[in-house]
């Protein structure tokens, strides 16, 4: 059985068009990513199947509930982690958890056994009678998912549930979803910027940008349909146009592009094409400041799926969110 | 309805234990009042003297009183949206609207919780007054009217003040639009004086004035000579238009939704 079924969803917010006909799937009791810059519609598309908004156009099930026709069926059925924190900051982590669950119709001996286990689950018990505005980032953000979680939703939703967080309580927090996707039979969306977290949680994934999904499967997978290595060369000077032309002719090329100062090619073998990319680029006296080569990351397909570089994509994105909120 | 009513009770029940936390901001609500009741009413202690009168008392604290508290249920009722932008602010509503919670709860728990803090601080201001000599002529049943009215007083602008936060969404424009309606509904009532020493086109303007009706219910059960057809009609009115601005703040909630 499928836990999400998302088809051509389309949304428009004004001249912005959020979403452009998503679609995927996510198969019960599966960890899934949804993996994009800024601004690629990873939050809309989690709005719209955690029923905030609805969609102009195409349709999305979850848990086996249409989100728009059988939206309080859906609502029952999902535990919905927000980008922005939606926690009461003046309540204590026990009272946000307690009115949670009162409002998805758990009650009595039941929620107070529930709200304990995960309170120690998260590692909360000894802040529990704590007013929340004295919780750390990280222990928020924990809050956060246990209140997503205290109805035992089916399916939960969670939206960049490490941004903003320091390295270590983002270590902290894939290891306790890791162990969330483990123990409760639970099917997980998890929408991300960080290529780590996507390739390092997700069962499968979807990259998604400007509103669309380029590609999905598992991490694995989408490395794996990139064949060879990833080399990268830093110009010491701007003729990165003219670079691409001469490096992607050669004959261990399998493609090249550039940006700015860093020409990005996918090879065969890093061992044979490095010599003849260095040479052919000293022929033409094209300096070259460092090269590197690796396995392909959800960077290079990343790159290869969309042609643009994630980061600055990323970049771009953030200052589209920064003048939409000022707007 | 079961359900809105039970989830409205969660939510105020969310509001109270927030402020019960700190309970200090009860008092000092009471400050404004206070100083009306104390040294207000003793700086005009002799305005109930004026030639034309129109005080039905000779005790200007006792004219004052049942007023006051009318009045500071208005004012609690005008900034009443500030914590609803407060959960606006911090995505709060997001939260609640992923799940089944009976959407009119969430206004309606705002109102809710801002008329009973009116009518506890409503309360505190009478036991005050009874210590000043303000006795009530219609006893007992009395303080229940003065305590209804404040509580629909309340109601009928925490609506609106609800609304309007919903609309605005930001603290800035929220405090001034609370200012821009609360100080001219405040001086064209019969709050301070009688409405017989007022300029006519004042008199006439304060019949139309919600705050008036709340005053000339409260003001009535204390003085002699009550009307009780009087106190029923200003007490229904203002409970029509708490059902209005009730009614404007749940629209206005559709619109918020409309923007998530």
């Amino acid at each position: 059985m499928d836990g999400i079924v998302v088809e051509g969803l389309r949304k428009r917010y004004g001249a912005v068009q959020a979403l452009d006909g998503v679609g995927f799937r996510v198969h019960a009791g599966e960890l899934f990513g949804l993996l994009g810059p800024n601004g690629a519609g990873k939050s809309t598309t989690v709005k719209v199947l955690a029923t905030l908004t609805t969609p102009d156009a195409g349709r999305a099930e979850v848990a086996g509930h249409d989100v728009v026709a059988e939206a309080n069926a859906v609502r029952r059925a999902i535990g919905y982690v927000p980008q922005s924190s939606g926690v009461d900051r003046d309540a204590t982590g026990r009272e946000n958890l307690m009115l949670q669950g009162r409002i998805q119709d758990v009650g009595g001996r039941a929620l107070e056994a529930r709200v304990g286990e995960l309170l120690d689950l998260l590692g909360l018990t000894d802040a529990a009678e704590r007013v929340v505005r004295g919780y750390s980032g990280g222990m928020k953000r924990r809050l956060d998912v246990a209140l997503g979680l205290v109805h035992r939703p089916q399916v939960l939703f969670l939206d960049e549930p490490t941004t903003g967080l320091d390295p270590e309580a983002r270590a902290s927090m894939w290891e306790e979803l890791e162990r969330l996707a483990e123990g409760e039979a639970l099917t997980i969306l998890l929408t991300t910027h960080y290529m780590e977290e996507a390739d390092q949680l997700a069962d499968r994934l979807a990259i998604v940008s400007l509103g669309r999904v380029v590609v999905e499967g598992t991490p694995e997978e989408l490395k794996r349909s990139l064949r060879g290595e990833a080399v990268e060369v830093e110009l010491s000077d701007g003729r990165a146009a003219d670079a691409e032309g001469v490096v992607a002719a050669l004959e261990d090329v399998l493609e090249a592009s550039s940006e700015g100062r860093k020409l990005r090619s996918r090879v065969a073998s890093g061992a044979r094409a490095i010599p003849s990319i260095l040479s052919a680029l000293e022929a033409r006296g094209i300096g070259v400041e460092a090269v590197t080569s690796h396995r392909p990351s959800l960077d290079d397909v990343y790159l290869h799926y969309t042609g643009r570089e994630f980061a600055a994509e990323d970049e771009a994105g953030a200052r589209e969110d920064d003048s939409a909120a000022e707007r | 309805m079961t359900i809105a009513v039970r989830h409205t009770w969660f939510m105020v029940g969310r509001q109270l234990r927030n402020l019960m936390r700190e309970p200090i901001w009860i008092a000092l609500l009471l400050v404004q009042p206070m100083v009306w009741l104390l040294l207000y009413g003793q700086l005009f202690k002799r305005v109930t003297n004026l030639p034309g009168g129109g005080f039905g008392t000779s005790s200007y604290i006792t004219f004052l009183a049942p007023a006051i508290v009318i009045m500071n249920s208005f004012f609690g009722a005008t900034w009443s949206g500030m914590a609803m932008i407060s959960d606006l602010d911090r995505d709060v509503l997001p939260r609640f609207l992923a799940t089944p919670v009976s959407r009119i709860s969430l206004v309606v728990s705002q109102i809710v919780r801002s008329a009973l803090i009116a009518v506890v601080q409503g309360v505190i201001i009478l036991v005050v007054s009874l210590a000043l000599g303000v006795r009530v002529h219609t006893g007992l049943f009395g303080w229940v009217v003065i305590l209804a009215a404040a509580a629909l007083m309340n109601s009928a602008f925490a609506g609106l003040s609800q609304g309007i936060a919903l609309l605005v969404r930001k603290e800035a424009t929220m405090i001034a639009i609370a200012n821009f309606i609360g100080l001219p509904l405040f001086f064209l009532s019969s709050t301070l004086i009688s409405i017989r020493q007022v300029p006519h086109w004042m008199q006439i303007a304060a019949k139309f004035n919600p705050v008036n009706w709340g005053v000339i219910a409260a003001r009535q059960v204390v003085l002699r000579g009550t009307e009780w057809g009087s106190v029923g009609l200003h007490l229904a009115l203002l409970f029509g238009l708490s059902v209005a601005t009730a009614a404007f703040a749940t629209w206005t909630f559709r619109a918020y939704q409309r923007t998530i």
